[in-house]
């Protein structure tokens, strides 16, 4: 009922707020089950709440384009470096049939979505990584387009809001994956050195070369909560230390304890904790 | 040979390990311990020394171990976060005092246990790997071994990588691949083979400037090519301006990458 208040209240004002009636309209409303409690939702009522489960309060994992619908002020977002595919160089098992199913299932080209929007009129760039595509992990063209708006919003002075998910790096792409780390942190430290402001988001679940880079990179972290969140899998680090971890090992919880995010945000909180983040760093110490 | 004997060769006991390389390369060495932060990890083998008369340099090697032992000290060669933390302070010492970097790799990948996690390895490691992006002094590393993913990465992000001619450099480990693909981590040698993972596969993606060849019976001799590799290196990029340097660094990385483009109409 607050949401419907306050956006009520915000229309009256004429203050931008995202358009999520038209993301609704443009999405088939099928019954998804929740993880968490098994209890079947409608795609329609879950996007009205967050995707996050009226019942039990689990979160759904979100697409790029839903994320961004979801987050930023209506009609502000612009896809940008949407031309890149994946190509099979190494003759890898399997590999493009993966490609082939994930490319069908998400109706996305790769991993990540990548553009420019707003919130409360706070221009950025982004990136949201979408762990429903080969569970997000990065090759080539996931590291080229990150690199691309990192250099486009140094060029253009933007922030960069980060969306993270993935597996790791993409295997299937051998040693030019892991690269992709390192072709990133690149483009992260040129954007960083000329004084703009990158936020992530850890998402569920930020695991291995992704946590082993750039999501761990940004100026503030913030995460959702519950999220997974570490660098090895949890059943590697069991085989290792040979004994039964913590049911929080490596949650967003976890992290905050150890001193790795600054702040889990809940998503219906997300949008108002980014315009107080942008807002704070849109000016400079000092002025009026 | 074939991929999975250069698995098995990088791996093997006998082989030099990263401090053997140090001890011939350098003189006059002096070790430096500790992250400053929490402890000092000796899987990190670090310090300060002449790599010739009148250059100094940082040296910064991964160590397994010789025998159990010290393999046992050294975790086998993987590091934690406060390994990674002491390399990056010691890069950032070298910057200070205009001494370029050279990092021995041979990992099987940074620590996998839970202290780890809870002190941040992927945190340690993303900081080393953006840091050394914008490091102000020359970065060289040779993997001697094992180049293990982004354990190895976090040393290796520089302006020239070298590797023996039996070292390996992957991603994953093939164990790992192995069983993720096919649910059998016995079959590596298949796996090995998929990635790609020998220096001349690194020269063809361009991810190393040049294979090393090796010759164990006549350490001494091999190490002084070695030197010699690094002093004609160095001397080309300590001639580079600051931001000559790292605008090389960005563009050695920045261009790694296969994809399609599709042209929008």
């Amino acid at each position: 009922m607050a949401n419907i208040f306050t956006s009520f209240l915000k229309n009256l004002t004429g203050q931008p707020q995202p358009d999520i009636e038209s993301l609704v309209k443009s999405t088939e409303n099928v019954t998804l089950v929740c993880k968490g409690c098994n209890s079947e939702n409608s795609k329609h009522q879950l996007l009205r709440n967050n995707m996050i489960c009226p019942q039990c309060g689990k979160y759904f994992r979100l697409g790029g384009k839903e994320r961004i619908a979801l987050l930023c002020d209506k009609k502000s977002n612009t896809d940008m470096f949407d031309n890149f595919e994946s190509v099979d160089f190494l003759e890898f098992p399997g590999y493009a049939e993966k490609l082939e199913k994930s490319k069908k299932s998400t109706n996305e080209k790769d991993a990540v979505v990548c553009g420019t929007a707003k919130i409360n009129g706070y221009e950025f760039a982004y990136f949201v990584m979408d762990s429903r595509f080969m569970m997000a992990s990065m090759g080539s063209v996931l590291g080229e387009k990150i690199t691309s708006i990192f250099e486009y919003a140094t060029e253009k002075s933007l922030p960069v809001i980060g969306f993270t998910a993935s597996g790791g790096a993409r295997m299937q792409e051998g040693i030019v994956s892991l690269m992709q780390m390192a072709k990133v942190s690149g483009a992260v430290k040129r954007h960083s050195n000329a004084g703009n402001l990158y936020i992530t988001v850890l998402t569920d679940p930020t695991t291995g070369g992704c946590t082993a880079s750039f999501a761990m990179q940004g100026d503030i972290i913030l995460a959702e909560p519950k999220a997974l969140v570490g660098f090895a899998g949890r059943r590697v680090v069991e085989q290792t230390t040979k004994s039964k971890l913590p049911d929080n090992f490596q949650s967003a919880e976890f992290l905050l304890e150890h001193g790795f995010v600054d702040s889990i945000v809940q998503r219906e909180k997300l949008r108002d904790t980014l315009s107080n983040i942008l807002s704070i760093h849109s000016k400079k110490g000092g002025e009026a | 040979m074939t991929p999975y004997d250069k698995l098995k060769t990088a791996r093997a006991s006998t082989r030099p390990t990263g401090s053997a390389y140090v001890n011939e390369i350098f003189k006059d060495i002096i070790e430096l311990h500790g992250d400053r932060r929490y402890g000092d990890d000796a899987a990190i083998y670090s310090g300060i020394g002449y790599l010739d008369d009148g250059i100094p340099a940082t040296f910064i090697a991964i160590d397994k171990g010789t025998d159990l032992q010290s393999r046992i000290a050294r975790n086998f060669g993987c590091p934690k976060p406060e390994g990674y933390r002491k390399a990056l302070r010691l890069m950032k010492q070298a910057e200070k005092f205009h001494r370029p970097v050279i990092c021995f790799v041979d990992t099987l990948g940074a620590f996998c246990g839970a202290e780890a996690e809870e002190r941040g390895q992927g945190q340690a490691i993303a900081e080393n790997i953006l840091e050394m992006m914008g490091l102000n002094t020359p970065v060289i590393t040779i993997v001697i071994g094992e180049g293990g993913s982004g354990g190895a990465l976090a040393l290796a992000t520089a302006d020239r990588v070298y590797m023996l001619e039996n070292a390996v450099y992957s991603v994953i480990s093939p164990e790992g691949c192995a069983s993720i693909l096919w649910k059998d981590s016995n079959k590596v040698a298949d796996a090995a083979a998929c990635l790609k993972i020998t220096a001349a596969d690194m020269r063809e993606f361009r991810v190393i400037e040049g294979i090393i060849t090796e010759d164990f019976d006549n350490f001494d001799k091999m190490c002084n090519s070695i030197r010699h590799q690094l002093k004609k290196d160095l001397k080309v990029l300590s001639a580079q301006s600051r931001d000559e340097l790292l605008d090389n660094r960005y563009k050695r990385f920045r261009k790694i990458g296969f994809f399609n483009k599709i042209e929008n109409d």
